[in-house]
């Protein structure tokens, strides 16, 4: 089986964000990068699936300018077989990624496409979904367990979900899409060598208006502002002063 | 401009969130209506009807939407959207699974975790675990939008019943099937809408532990709500989990045992109205956001801070 992992180049999670000051949008000059923690979750979970002899190949798609590359490379140095870089100077919104990506399965073929569920930048959470609807294929998302049935050839993967209450379990056929939460996996780090032998691996980039697709503007961000900062308060020296400023200073017991 | 409210609902009660969705949509929309899909959730419609500002509840009501999957339920509503120019649910993980499969087969971009609605176009949300917030206008003529119920009050007003409208149409979902669930049932407050909440990180150790927040909880009537880094470990089951993509809440008091406060933590809880911080460690960086904070040995406060509350 083919698995077909969609990742995204993202401001590293523990660089703290900063707003530029004309507002266009978030400053991303000289900051680190990193490939979008919930998809590497995504890479982990494929490769593992590789090890255990249910895919025999596993792929690598993003969209995203040149610089993707790298993150394409921390993919294949993690273990991926093959990678894609649609190109693109813009930035889509997720509907757009999913109708590119859409393109890239047809292309490819895979029983299973899996991705995080959200990337830690836009925090969307929409396009494994959108390209579920766009595939017709069942989704399962927010993954916090997959088990596959014994047997040849693999028609269904059962997949554990983390909601709102608690955790849901469906049987879902193949092909079908497959977002990844938190608590999937803990990804593996690339020794030396892997990170070598990911300079050899095929790494394909495909400008996007190759693919034959109307891109429309279905969003446009007006303005990107800092939230209000919360100011720190006091530090009390007590139980009982803590009690005393919650009852009549706050007036929230 | 007419708005579709997609309600959500366990088929015999109404989710709080729907009250918050509602005065969202009453912001741009004077007569909403609102959809129920689910099976022999009858009294859902009803809770519905009985809202103030809600025009019509529509009601689909069959055993093929008994686990209200994504598949089918966005089929259902993407057959009946053409009227509406606005499609709103609760951004909780069920509105998060249904709405953007819905938005991708109306060929429409989805806004997520709206917090402010500035026009009929315009919307504000945040970004990078809310350390940056987006302005955003929609292009389309229809629009998708997730709302973070935090950020809007609930509509506690009601009114005679409207009408319930039956929607016979019947979508059959064959490529997924619903196993189970495992649903953990409290008898305390819900973490989504406690007024309290008592949260526990690292620092409480263990799950034997981990019992001391419960422990204050009861003591507050409050919610429970953890870290990441607890839930990781074990200490309590995700549903949990408080921060950028666990639970986000907004209570009156938010207190913070043991927790460090690193940034994906604060998305899910910086918006409360009064934060406390237990922590052994005076640098934390939960304290630059604290209301109040206690530095010390939370295994020795909390006990203290329990039995000064029971003495009230």
């Amino acid at each position: 089986m083919k698995i077909l992992v969609a990742v995204k180049r993202v401001i590293d999670p523990y660089v703290k964000v900063r707003v530029k000051a004309d507002k266009s949008g978030v400053e991303t000059q000289n900051v680190k990068m990193s490939l979008n923690p919930f998809d590497e979750i995504a890479v982990e979970e494929a490769l593992r699936l590789r090890e255990k002899n249910i895919a025999s190949e596993v792929v690598v798609v993003t969209v995203g300018q040149a610089t993707s590359q790298e993150t394409l490379r921390h993919a294949l140095a993690m273990g991926a077989d093959r990678a894609i870089l649609v190109q693109s100077e813009a930035s889509f919104c997720s509907l757009n990624i999913a109708k590119i990506l859409h393109k890239v399965v047809l292309d490819e073929q895979p029983q299973l496409v899996l991705m995080g569920k959200q990337s830690i930048d836009g925090d969307n959470n929409q396009t494994p979904q959108m390209l579920a609807a766009l595939l017709d294929w069942p989704q399962a998302t927010f993954a916090s367990k997959l088990t596959f049935e014994d047997g040849a050839p693999i028609k269904s993967i059962r997949v554990t979900r983390e909601i709102d209450g608690g955790l849901e379990t469906l049987d879902v056929q193949l092909p079908a899409v497959v977002s990844t939460d938190l608590r999937l996996n803990e990804p593996r780090y690339s020794s030396l060598p892997n990170i070598m032998k990911a300079k050899q691996k095929p790494l394909h980039i495909l400008p996007v208006d190759t693919l034959g697709l109307t891109l429309k503007a279905h969003t446009e961000v007006l303005s990107v502002s800092s939230p209000k900062v919360r100011s720190s308060g006091i530090k009390v020296d007590s139980v009982e002063a803590l009690i005393d400023k919650l009852q009549h200073e706050a007036k929230v017991l | 401009m007419s708005t579709l409210i997609i309600v959500q609902h366990d088929n015999q009660t109404m989710q709080p969130s729907t009250r918050h969705v509602l005065k969202a949509a009453l912001a741009i929309d004077d007569h909403p209506i609102l959809l129920v899909v689910g099976h022999d959730c009858k009294s859902v419609a009803s809770e519905a009807a009985v809202l103030k500002g809600v025009q019509a509840v529509w009601l689909a009501d069959n055993v093929c939407y008994q686990h209200q999957l994504a598949e089918n339920v966005s089929q259902l509503v993407a057959s009946i959207a053409s009227t509406f120019t606005t499609i709103m649910t609760a951004s909780s993980t069920q509105g998060k699974d249904l709405l953007p499969r819905i938005a991708a087969q109306l060929d429409i971009a989805q806004i997520s975790d709206v917090i402010e609605i500035l026009d009929n176009e315009t919307f504000l949300r945040p970004i990078y675990a809310g350390n940056a917030l987006e302005t955003v206008r929609v292009l389309d003529n229809q629009k998708a939008l997730s709302i973070r119920t935090t950020a809007f009050d609930a509509v506690t007003e009601t009114q005679p019943s409207c009408s319930i409208e039956i929607l016979e149409q019947k979508f059959i979902t064959s490529r997924t099937q619903f196993v189970e669930h495992q649903l953990n049932h409290s008898v305390r407050p819900d973490l989504n809408s406690a007024k309290i909440v008592v949260s526990g990180g690292r620092g409480l150790q263990s799950a034997e532990k981990f019992k001391l927040i419960e422990d204050l909880a009861d003591a507050l009537g409050a919610a429970i709500g953890a870290s990441r880094a607890a839930v990781d470990a074990g200490f309590v089951s995700n549903d949990y989990q408080v921060g950028q993509t666990g639970k986000i809440v907004a209570p009156n008091l938010y207190i913070a045992v043991g927790i460090s406060g690193a940034v994906q933590h604060l998305a899910g809880m910086k918006d409360s109205k009064v934060i406390v911080a237990i922590n052994k460690d005076e640098d934390a960086p939960i304290f630059q956001i604290a209301n109040y904070g206690l530095v010390g040995d939370l295994f020795q406060l909390v006990p203290e801070l329990i039995e000064q509350l029971k003495q009230r």
